[in-house]
């Protein structure tokens, strides 16, 4: 009993880190309509620059500050805003596919540099020893396992809280209003480029920040988490729960991850040992289809953008 | 040394340059980037090594390693890619265009990719396949070049079906509404142009282009799943450099990003060889965002 209650926690200890990175990409894409297909590649700068600073130093990486976790936390989103903030610069005054290619070009350039500046990420080994919040409760399961749970709810509702206020605000409508109108909003006097970065960066640095947690309850990290398929699940966590819409953010995070872990359970029950190896493959395969029937047939999500009408129209 | 680069940089930027052709085209046509164009590549060089497989094996042409099955299974595979192409634009991307924005499409072709690659990868596994596994012989070109006779009819193949592309492109009439579609849907259709026709044609050559691509990828490397999608950066980025849209712009696109990796190498080493087009595709756009040959960027 005990064990299924500190599965149950693990279970939604990560699927809320999701569901902090979905609720950056949101604000990216639901709010600000800027297409970000190098989530890998911001979560991989959140989550190495967290080990670099909590770590203990090894001769097999840079870093190995000790630094308390949640300094490591808050310089994993001042990284990932960082790199966001230079590549928004160069991309985001340029049409909008054109920042999904280079966000694409720059996941791909970050688990290069990941997998091969060995002397700084360990390489194809990784970071390992990345201390874990609470690790006096490490020898009980479940108090560690509801202690995490629990820190990682608190950063998710304050994540949560804190978009809803900004994109409540005037500066969420102005977003709002330059993705669907750039050419009114600016004739009314509004910087779409200023407005646009800003979006982009915290977004990124939401991102950095899961890429962070999960670095830190895994307490090991390696450039194999970050390839393509990590994008395209909060990709599909968004569109499954509704982009434009926080809550849906999250229910989208919850349901993805409960799908994804119980077809890997499944794909393990089912198939032969020597096609083990292959089903993950499959996994990926299944996750697409689900992908491409929400987009056909339920475009909008389990919970869509609410319509946001003027209160003297709507009376 | 740098006659080897320009060796090495001239082959495999024709291959990237035939795959840039198709994905321009879409780009151009119908306004998203598509990124499951790679894996048109990856599948057409498993379909071609299943074809080969089903012929059974021959002698070699002469000093190449492989012999007319594989030439034969080039075409066939060009055909079966052409087809995928458009099917998954008929299951997926059409019903999308009716009713979503151009992004909703770039979202379904990234999740179309990962299917497609990790569709093969369940039926090949993740391990290298070869064409053949005979040694490739090699020839001196000048003082400090070599190449293999592989390599060579491999840059005579794709020389020909770029040839061959932009006298179609130039020279007849479905070529002329090509770009006519291209640059005015609807000017074209008050011409009398079927667009959804021009669509599916270009979707086909485009499949069958980047298929060719995948081949000569197999020949001259290996085959993997990942292959096409290891491709994709280097096929944005000849695209953009030549400009959206123009298929002679993604040749040349094409042709200074193989040079360019090969130049890398020896100056960063073999490993940051894939972040060389995301340089100059980052440089290009801060520079002249509408590419060489001035197409629909910016």
């Amino acid at each position: 009993m005990s064990g299924l209650a500190s599965y149950a926690c693990f279970f939604f200890t990560v699927a809320l880190t999701y569901g902090v990175a979905t609720l950056g990409l949101n604000l990216q894409w639901g709010s600000a309509g800027l297409f970000n297909v190098g989530v890998a590649g911001f979560a991989a700068v959140g989550a190495y620059a967290a080990a670099w600073l909590t770590a203990a130093p090894a001769a097999g990486h840079w870093g190995g500050f000790q630094l308390p976790i949640a300094l490591g936390w808050i310089g994993a989103m001042a990284a990932a805003a960082l790199a966001a903030a230079i590549l928004g610069a160069i991309t985001l005054r340029l049409r909008a596919d054109y920042l999904a290619i280079t966000t694409f070009g720059a996941a791909v350039t970050i688990e290069l540099v990941a997998l091969n500046a060995q002397t700084l990420t360990g390489g194809p080994f990784g970071i390992a020893f990345i201390p874990k919040p609470f690790e006096a409760l490490a020898d009980r399961p479940l108090a560690f396992g509801a202690a995490n749970l629990a820190l990682v709810a608190a950063v998710a509702a304050l994540a949560y809280w804190a978009l809803e206020r900004l994109t409540g605000s005037p500066w969420g409508r102005v977003l709002r209003a330059l993705r669907e109108d750039e050419a009114a909003a600016a004739s009314l006097g509004k910087a779409p480029d200023a407005f646009r970065l800003q979006a982009f960066v915290i977004g990124a640095a939401l991102i950095g920040l899961a890429g962070a947690m999960q670095a830190q309850f895994f307490g090991f990290i390696a450039p194999d988490n970050y390839l393509p398929v990590l994008t395209f699940q909060v990709w599909v966590m968004l569109v499954v729960g509704g982009s434009g819409n926080n809550r849906g953010a999250l229910l989208g995070a919850l349901a993805v991850w409960a799908l994804w872990s119980f077809s890997g359970t499944a794909l393990a029950a089912l198939l032969p040992g020597t096609l083990q190896a292959r089903g993950a493959a499959l996994r990926v395969v299944a996750i697409g289809v689900v992908l491409a029937g929400v987009l056909l047939l339920r475009p909008r999500g389990l919970i869509g953008e609410r319509a946001t009408v003027s209160r003297h129209i709507s009376g | 040394m740098i006659a080897q680069i320009l060796v090495d940089g001239i082959t495999s930027g024709a291959m990237i340059g035939l795959g840039a052709i198709g994905l321009t085209l879409t780009y151009g046509l119908l306004r998203f980037a598509n990124f499951a164009h790679g894996e048109f590549a990856t599948w057409g060089a498993y379909l071609a090594l299943l074809v080969a497989g089903a012929i059974g094996p021959a002698d070699p042409l002469g000093p190449l390693t492989f012999g007319w099955p594989l030439l034969a299974a080039l075409a066939a595979s060009m055909v079966l890619t052409a087809l995928l192409a458009a099917a998954l634009d008929g299951v997926l991307f059409r019903r999308l265009r009716r009713h979503g924005s151009a992004i909703t499409l770039v979202i379904a072709s990234f999740g179309a990719s990962l299917a497609l690659r990790s569709a093969l990868e369940f039926g090949f596994g993740p391990q290298p396949w070869y064409y053949t596994r005979d040694i490739a012989m090699t020839v001196r070109l000048g003082p400090g070049m070599r190449a293999t006779w592989d390599q060579l009819a491999v840059l005579g193949l794709a020389i020909v079906l770029m040839l061959a592309m932009h006298l179609l492109m130039t020279r007849t009439p479905l070529g002329r509404a090509m770009r006519a579609v291209s640059e005015n849907p609807d000017l074209a259709r008050l011409a009398g142009i079927d667009p959804a026709r021009i669509v599916r044609v270009t979707w086909l050559l485009g499949g069958a282009l980047a298929a060719s691509a995948g081949v000569f990828l197999g020949v001259t490397v290996q085959l993997r799943p990942s292959m096409g999608f290891e491709l994709l950066l280097p096929l944005f980025a000849a695209a953009i450099l030549g400009g959206i849209g123009s298929v002679p712009g993604a040749m040349l696109g094409g042709l200074i990003i193989g040079i360019a990796e090969a130049a890398s190498v020896p100056l960063a080493g073999a490993q940051y060889r894939a972040a060389v087009a995301f340089v100059v595709m980052l440089a290009m756009l801060l520079v002249r965002p509408s590419g060489l040959f001035g197409g629909r960027g910016g």
